[in-house]
């Protein structure tokens, strides 16, 4: 069993996100990229069914910021070899762009399963995972909390609003969104990140030209107003209920 | 381990050298043998480098009376060496997290047993061997190495307190200048609510001395030292190496700080890795501007304080006074002593990782460590509990409620109580 | 056609969701604002109870078929593509959920139509559409505009008024049959799974009610707890009740706890706790209650209320009640 990790960054939302002169895009000199967190439960998953059954676990990311500490600590979490798709994009990438190049690499890899991560916090076109399967021409079940392997299937537990899980049966190579991983993500010692940065070796893999026009452009972007002090709701008691009631209401919580 | 049936001697008589000794030993067991113990999970902590000493506990059991997690519940290297021999693996049990390393058996152990080197060692192999770390701590991991402070804050909000300060505070990354003191002001300093309030104490403490100070700000990151005694020597290692590289961009004469955890870092740890300060733990720094000090000391504090001696302060580096001449210099102050102090000080609980393992070490105790502490304070019927830790003030203000002596007993911090009486 | 507007509908257990008709309210604007169509889509099987239900549309396109009765993401996706195909409509509206999720992306790759996603804003001037998608966990709005003659929308759930999708009237609904067979697909249904009743994770709940230590005594606690069943939430604590033996551990919120980020995160008698707060500084909309005025925990509220829970508690659970009707 091959299982395939594509592996994306997102800005660190620990940093204040900062929005440039045009109004159009993230302040990069500010920004930070870490590793999106539903990809290390991809990772977590990877790992986990390799352990159960055998086989390797491969990760693949885009050529950016962090890129190559995520794949050294990919394989000091266990996972077999790590590849690097070349083409900077350190100016931001659009997710079918992402999904495209992760594609043409993944043709040429090779996979029998393909786990990433169930969304991101900078999908404005869609989520990766999904976005890939149609790519690939695969089936793909996205949200997934629970994932076992049986024969040629995969059985996946997919979760809806509520905490109600659907159960499907799917006939793999698949493209798997994870949600959540059976276990928290392992941790990776940094001795042992350290010795993957001197033993392990980042390989290569194409992934094509990406066309560029995607049928939407960004107008703005900005801060939805937010109180830095809270708001005061005062009252009687019966006043301060209402006013709450209404405050939920507006904003759909009720 | 089997459990054989010691083979029964008995004799008729007993003659040693012509003479008859007989009586009540003529009936005997056989020799008790220690290698009826299956040693295997003895010598996996043995063999560990900084794990030796563990094989060297003759079971005396004086270190039992002073262990403080064994007062509020079951623990102490006796008990740990015993468990090896009956077959528990240190590796996979919990008693692997729950030694805070504030080293009071080895003060009282004839045999050198070391906690404070067996128990990292012993984490380190368990974490290199991809065992389950508790999940506060592992994110206390991940939040360190990502961001350099245990609350994963942003580094750039590091100096955020600054503004509140009252003073001006000297930003090295942006001045530049040579300092007499570089002040490491630490994560919980730097964004723990309360923590924060020791730091703007500090500041215009060093103000007033008119002490030519500057801090690190963005550039500062956690000292590593309790990152290490937890087990993640790699973590250490790559901050120390980290900080070391900001300390040497920088002129300065005396490196102060703020905590005891980082005193010990920078006084022991670094200089195995290239780093040699003149450091000096602020109690220390104080101290010794006591005479400058005094006649700011203007206002009473008129309350009875006790002091806790921090383990890394004071047992594992052997300072006692000069937090306590910093309070007696305070107009006011009655100090009393706690029953278990100085060398026997009792342990917050927070050391050697400890900090991140409260809802772990939680399950097998009694009460917490910082819970029996306050109730200490409370016994000698202390108004304030004085520290001079910033992991502590956040653990005795949340026992004191959990203990139920809220507006019985305050906790503060020795600059709190200096800023305090230099207010008019 | 070319300024239609569709809004596939999303059921559960023969029940429509509340996104459904949040995106039909707003879809009726928007297809109104463009001089075309709204029309609802119902994939499913024996659904003519639900169809009928969705008379804000103009009419309803009803794909009927056995193959259909569950979700799946592979055969709503092949008759979901092959009817946005045939009709291409101005927009597609899909809910931006677990479902949706396994349609919008995969639709807009195989179709080529642009996708733009976390829509919790939309607007149509003279036919131009323009997007506020909601990003970085909310600390970025994106506003876009179509440039393509066709685009796919996935929208947030709760972003729009669910009454305006409402309405008596009965729809004209339009059954279509399947265009290719849905027997051999590579994913099967094979059952749903209910969520153990006992088993709340608050890390999953979208609503918590917070409790501290002003809640005074374990007994107090059913009258959160009420206020949580009005919300249709769970609760969450403080250490302290944890510590006192009231709530069991997997309730404890903060540093030594659970991370959570609900919608909603309402605290009732918690001081905010630097320790607590890093647990939950991340949720969308904070409402605290304390006696206290100067508790930290109203430095990171969105909403304070200073006042005796007792006082509070009561009152809002009879008003939330009356709300819901
Ligand atoms: C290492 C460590 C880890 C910790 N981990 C956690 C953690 O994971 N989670 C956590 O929560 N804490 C944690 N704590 C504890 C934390 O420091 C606080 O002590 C705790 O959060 C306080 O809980 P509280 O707000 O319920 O109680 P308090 O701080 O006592 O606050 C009670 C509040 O209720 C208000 N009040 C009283 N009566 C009323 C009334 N009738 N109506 C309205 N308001 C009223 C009071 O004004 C007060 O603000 C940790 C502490 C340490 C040291
Ligand atoms: S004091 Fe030392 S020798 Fe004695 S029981 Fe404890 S560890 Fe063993
Ligand atoms: S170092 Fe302290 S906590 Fe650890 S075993 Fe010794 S006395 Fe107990």
């Amino acid at each position: 069993m091959k299982i395939l990790v594509p592996m994306k960054q997102v800005p660190d939302l620990v940093e204040e996100l900062e929005i440039d002169s045009s109004g159009k895009r993230l302040n990069r000199d500010f920004l930070k990229f870490k590793l999106n967190e539903f990809d290390e439960h991809a990772l977590e998953e990877a790992l986990l069914l390799k352990e159960q059954h055998g086989g390797e676990v491969v990760v693949v990311t885009l050529d950016m910021a962090e890129a190559d500490n995520l794949l050294f600590t990919a394989i000091a979490k266990g996972a077999d070899k790590i590849f690097k798709i070349p083409g900077n994009c350190d100016e931001g990438i659009d997710c079918h762009s992402a999904a495209q190049m992760f594609a043409t690499a993944a043709k040429s890899i090779g996979f029998d399963l393909i786990l990433t991560g169930v969304q991101a916090a900078d999908d404005r076109d869609g989520q990766v995972g999904m976005l890939l399967a149609a790519f690939l021409g695969l089936p793909h079940v996205s949200v997934v909390t629970g994932l076992s392997l049986e024969g040629a299937s995969a059985i996946v537990h997919k979760e809806y609003a509520g905490g109600v899980m659907a159960e499907f049966e799917v006939v793999l190579p698949a493209v798997f969104g994870i949600q959540a991983a059976r276990h928290t993500p392992r941790y990776a010692p940094v001795s042992k990140v350290r010795q993957a940065w001197k033993t392990s070796k980042i390989e290569t893999v194409d992934g094509g030209t990406v066309p560029a026009s995607n049928g939407s452009v960004v107008n703005r972007m900005f801060k939805p107003e937010s109180g830095k002090r809270a708001e005061l709701i005062e009252g009687s008691p019966d006043d301060v209920a209402g006013k709450i009631v209404d405050l939920l209401k507006s904003r759909g919580l009720l | 381990m089997g459990i054989t049936k010691p083979i029964v001697i008995e004799k008729e008589t007993a003659v040693v050298d012509g003479v008859d000794i007989s009586g009540a030993w003529n009936r005997m067991f056989e020799q008790r043998v220690i290698w009826d113990y299956d040693l295997r999970h003895m010598e996996k902590v043995t063999a560990l480098e900084g794990g030796e000493s563990l094989g060297w506990c003759y079971q005396c059991a004086k270190c039992i009376a002073v262990c403080p997690v064994d007062i509020v519940g079951d623990y102490g290297p006796r008990k740990i060496f015993r468990k090896l021999q009956t077959g528990m693996d240190l590796l996979e049990s919990s008693d692997l997290w729950l030694c805070t390393t504030c080293m009071n058996c080895l003060r009282v152990c004839p045999k050198e047993v070391n906690m404070v080197e067996i128990m990292p060692a012993a984490r380190e192999q368990a974490i290199l061997d991809g065992k389950a770390i508790p999940d506060e701590l592992q994110k206390a991991f991940d939040n360190i190495s990502k961001y350099g402070n245990p609350q994963g804050e942003s580094a750039r909000k590091r100096a955020d307190w600054v503004k509140d300060a009252g003073v001006p505070v000297n930003i090295l990354p942006t001045t530049k200048k040579p300092v007499d003191v570089l002040w490491y002001v630490g994560s919980y300093p730097s964004y723990h609510g309360r923590g924060k309030d020791a730091a703007k104490a500090m500041a215009r403490i060093l103000a007033a001395l008119g002490i030519d100070f500057g801090i690190l700000a963005h550039e500062e990151k956690e000292d590593g030292d309790s990152v290490r005694l937890a087990g993640e020597k790699g973590l250490f290692e790559m901050l120390a190496e980290e900080n070391i590289k900001v300390f040497n961009k920088y002129r300065f004469k005396k490196l102060v700080v703020t905590g005891p955890h980082e005193y010990n870092a920078f006084k022991h740890e670094y200089p195995k890795l290239g780093g040699e300060y003149d450091v000096l733990h602020y109690t220390q720094f104080l101290a010794g501007h006591l005479e400058q000090l005094k006649p700011l000391l203007r206002k009473r504090v008129s309350a009875r304080v006790t002091f806790h001696d921090p383990c890394y302060l004071g047992r594992h580096n052997g300072e006692y006074v000069a937090p306590r001449n910093l309070l007696k210099a305070i107009p006011g102050i009655d100090v009393v002593e706690m029953f278990r102090c100085k060398e026997n000080g009792y342990c917050c609980g927070g050391g050697g990782g400890g900090m991140w393992l409260d809802s772990f070490s939680r399950d097998f105790t009694s009460e917490r460590l910082s819970e029996r502490r306050v109730r200490e304070a409370v016994e000698v019927g202390a108004d304030i509990l004085a520290v001079c830790c910033p992991y502590e003030v956040s653990r005795f203000e949340d026992a004191v409620k959990s203990t139920g002596h809220d507006g019985k007993l305050v906790v503060r911090d020795i600059l709190e109580l200096i800023d305090d009486s230099m207010r008019m | 056609m070319p300024n239609d507007v569709f809004v596939v509908a999303e059921h559960l257990k023969n029940k429509l969701s509340d996104v459904t008709f949040e995106m039909l309210g707003k879809g009726r604007e928007i297809a109104d604002a463009c001089g075309g169509k709204l029309v609802a889509v119902v994939l499913g099987s024996g659904t003519k109870d639900l169809a009928a239900q969705l008379g804000v549309a103009d009419s309803v396109i009803s794909v009927d078929d056995p193959a259909l009765e569950h979700f799946s993401p592979e055969a709503y996706r092949i008759v979901l593509s092959s009817v946005v195909k045939d009709r291409q409509p101005k927009l597609t509206l899909i809910a931006n959920t677990s479902m949706g999720m396994d349609l919008a992306a995969p639709l807009s790759a195989e179709l080529n139509i642009p996708l733009v996603a976390y829509c919790k804003g939309l607007s149509a001037d003279s036919g131009n559409v323009s997007v506020t998608s909601q990003l970085y966990a909310g600390k970025v709005d994106v506003e876009s505009s179509i440039t393509s003659a066709q685009a796919i929308i996935s929208v947030l759930a709760g972003s729009f008024a669910g009454d305006a999708g409402r309405s008596e009237r009965t729809p004209s609904i339009e059954e279509v049959r399947p265009s290719t067979s849905l027997n051999d697909l590579r994913v099967k249904f094979r059952r749903l799974v209910e969520p153990e009743p006992s088993d709340v994770d608050i890390t999953k709940e979208e609503k918590l009610v917070s409790i501290g230590r002003g809640i005074q005594s374990q007994d107090n606690i059913a009258l959160a707890e009420e206020l949580a069943a009005a919300l249709g939430g769970a609760i969450s604590a403080s250490r302290p009740i944890i510590d006192n033996g009231w709530l069991p551990k997997s309730r404890q919120v903060g540093k030594s706890g659970m991370s959570v980020k609900p919608k909603l995160y309402l605290t009732l008698g918690i001081s905010g706790a630097p320790e607590h707060v890093e647990g939950m500084k991340d949720a969308a909309t904070i409402i605290a209650v304390n006696t206290d005025p100067r508790a930290p925990i109203f430095d990171i509220a969105d909403y304070a209320v200073v006042g005796d829970l007792f006082d509070i508690v009561p009152a809002l659970t009879e008003r939330i009640k009356g709300a819901k009707g």
